[in-house]
């Protein structure tokens, strides 16, 4: 349905502010109320007797955020894989049915095409373009504003890039002027303008396009701070020993800075399987672009179909645990090399 | 290292020649043009959106933004609509742009205060099972949002029931109250990632300092107010800033606890709205988008060092 187009005058802006105070009270209330009892804590805190060992001390400090953990997510986690084992509406106990759903029906199977193509595509093109542009803006000028530059988007929500993105995707029909600049870009070439999100698999790729845009100064930040600990004596002999720019970076910068490049890989991996705004945003998850993520939300959410959208969230956890077990124990040799 | 690097002064020599040094400014202005062309990528889409928000909405859909320079009209009509417009297909963004910060702020506040408190017991207080209650905060790192949300949404609307007993009744929130179980969810969320990074800062503090204190008969509060507080700042502002950003930008969160009405939820909601139902409506696109981004970017810039030490210390969260 078109809304209808009115030119806004200044009668329509009377907005109320009055109505909004009723929010703002709540924000009062609510940090008041907080302080209060972060205020009651730290009197208990100075009441109890101190010893040596200090369980009652533990319990005043610790009972907040472990209460908080458990009733959002511990038992929440637990339900979930139990739901993970029920119907829709959670009403009776279907087995493995969800499970076998995602792993046979085409259109649960696209999506884990899309999340494998996103989780195999995201990390490895934003670390090679971090790791490119933290080499080339190393030691220059103008390097503190150019890190900055790229590294902005990771400020912006993704749903802002996800606008920001369609509006450089935006289509108009060949005879008329282009107003996305990607569409210009192909008009100036001679060719015909696409709807780039509506053709499946491709469009796909030009959603990843927003998150490497995203990330892309996150791993720029990590990787320039390991470039810089690179000791000096190792870049200096290389430098003598007469290497190239590109033997430099192939022999020297990368082995030295592999741990960070193995941390941007796996943060990077981590943050695709989870991945939910850009698609949301941009497609919905239509023309077969949905993702784990935003399938679990609409499955579970919007359908009505519970047990599907846990079996997705349960799966989600699978793929995700082995990665951060993996970053732990990089963590670990990392601190005690 | 300076065994190896003295002989190697004599081959340094070769690399001053005058085609090696062709060779390097070469490859040294290949570097500038990958620099600039990836700076340029980077920038030109918010640049375009920027530049689009303050044109005239006929413009906006009839031309690229890049013919501004040959015609320059610029006007404040989108910020007016998009922000203060009363009509429903009009933004209303001012309405989502207060319930933003009334989400954001306590979101912010409460997990970063428990945290401090947890991660103090757990780097300094001794007591059983306190090595196994952090390896379990820690591990919670790995539950990703999406298996909490159908639970924890059922916990606020239905309330607790075991064996046919209600334990806990439903919350029933309505109107501003909804922002309570908006900020229980963030609080929730936020505390495996907060209190493991307080912890990494504060177990790295002098022990001695902490055990002078406590001779001279320092409570544990008082230890935690005035020594190790101050000490931590740092971390928790770059704490504070993720989590700031984390909430800011949420979508997900926001969707199924604030709902996506003008009455609590954030802009992102109503951006994702827009996008959906109005997504050929750029003049309010590009005006809200921008209003949804300046506030992050204005916190993101005055506050980059803290927020750059904590992505190095390991703050990442999904």
């Amino acid at each position: 349905m078109p809304a209808p187009r009115e030119t806004p005058h200044l009668m329509d802006l009377n907005f109320d502010f009055a109505a909004e105070s009723p929010k703002l009270v709540q924000l009062l209330l609510g940090v008041v109320a907080f302080c209060a009892f972060i205020g009651l804590m730290l009197l208990l805190l100075d009441r109890a007797p101190m010893r040596q060992k200090a369980r009652l001390h533990a319990f005043i400090l610790l009972a907040p955020a472990l209460i908080l953990l458990g009733i959002g997510l511990v038992i929440p986690g637990i339900r979930t894989t139990l739901l993970s084992f029920m119907n829709g509406d959670s009403s009776s106990w279907v087995g493995l049915e969800n499970y076998s759903w995602m792993f046979t029906q085409p259109e649960a199977l696209t999506v884990l095409r899309n999340t494998l193509i996103w989780v195999l595509l995201v990390p490895l093109l934003v670390t090679a373009i971090g790791l490119v542009y933290a080499v080339v803006v190393d030691n220059t000028r103008f390097e503190a504003l150019a890190k900055s530059l790229v590294f902005l988007p990771m400020a912006i929500s993704f749903v802002g890039a996800g606008i920001i993105w369609r509006f450089v995707y935006a289509y108009r029909p060949e005879e008329s002027d282009q107003i996305g600049l990607l569409n210009q870009i192909v008009v100036l070439f001679g060719g015909t303008p696409q709807q780039w999100l509506l053709d499946p698999p491709i469009n796909t790729l030009f959603l990843i396009i927003v998150m490497v845009w995203i990330q892309a100064g996150f791993a720029t930040v990590v990787l320039s701070a390991a470039i810089k600990s690179i000791p000096s004596e190792i870049v200096e002999a290389a430098r003598l020993d007469g290497a190239t720019p590109v033997q430099m970076f192939f022999r020297v910068t990368i082995p030295a800075i592999r741990p960070a490049v193995i941390v941007v890989l796996v943060t990077q991996s981590i943050g695709t399987l989870k991945l939910f705004d850009i698609v949301r945003t941009m497609t919905g998850g239509q023309f077969d672009t949905s993702v784990i993520a935003n399938e679990m939300y609409n499955q579970a959410f919007r359908y009505g179909e519970t047990g599907k959208g846990a079996a997705l969230a349960v799966f989600l956890f699978v793929l995700v645990t082995p990665i951060v077990v993996y970053q732990v124990r990089n963590l670990r040799q990392n601190r005690q090399a | 290292m300076t065994t190896i690097a003295t002989p190697l002064t004599q081959t340094g020599a070769h690399a001053h020649t005058p085609s090696a040094r062709v060779r390097r400014r070469l490859t040294s202005h290949g570097a500038s043009l990958i620099a600039i062309v990836i700076a340029l990528l980077w920038t030109t889409p918010t640049f375009g959106l920027f530049l689009s928000s303050f044109r005239p909405e006929d413009q906006i859909k009839q031309t690229g933004w890049w013919t501004f320079f040959a015609d320059p009209q610029l006007t404040l009509e989108n910020y007016q609509s998009v922000l203060f417009g009363t009509s429903s297909s009009s933004g209303q963004m001012a309405s989502f742009l207060i319930n933003s910060l009334v989400i954001t702020i306590p979101s912010v506040l409460f997990p970063v205060a428990l945290a401090v408190f947890a991660a103090y017991a757990l780097s300094w207080l001794d007591f059983r099972g306190r090595d196994w209650i952090y390896i379990g905060i820690f591990a919670l790192q790995v539950v990703p949002l999406q298996m909490a949300l159908v639970p924890l949404l059922s916990f606020f609307s239905q309330g607790v029931e075991l064996f046919g007993v209600t334990v806990l009744p439903a919350w029933d929130l309505e109107g501003p109250a909804r922002f309570i179980q908006v900020w229980f969810a963030h609080t929730c969320f936020a505390l495996p990632l907060g209190v493991f990074l307080l912890h990494n800062f504060m177990s790295e503090l002098p022990g001695s300092l902490i055990e002078a204190a406590r001779v001279d008969g320092a409570t544990h509060g008082k230890i935690l107010r005035t020594i190790v507080f101050p000490l931590v700042v740092p971390a928790i502002a770059a704490l504070g800033i993720f989590q700031f950003l984390w909430v800011w930008n949420d979508l997900l969160v926001a969707l199924i606890f604030a709902g996506g009405t003008a009455d609590s939820a954030p802009m992102t909601v109503r951006l994702a709205q827009m996008a959906g139902t109005r997504g050929n409506e750029w003049q309010r696109l590009t005006a809200g988008a921008f209003v949804s981004i300046i506030v992050p970017l204005i916190v993101f810039l005055s506050a980059q060092r803290y927020f750059v030490r904590g992505l190095l210390a390991g703050g990442i969260k999904g």
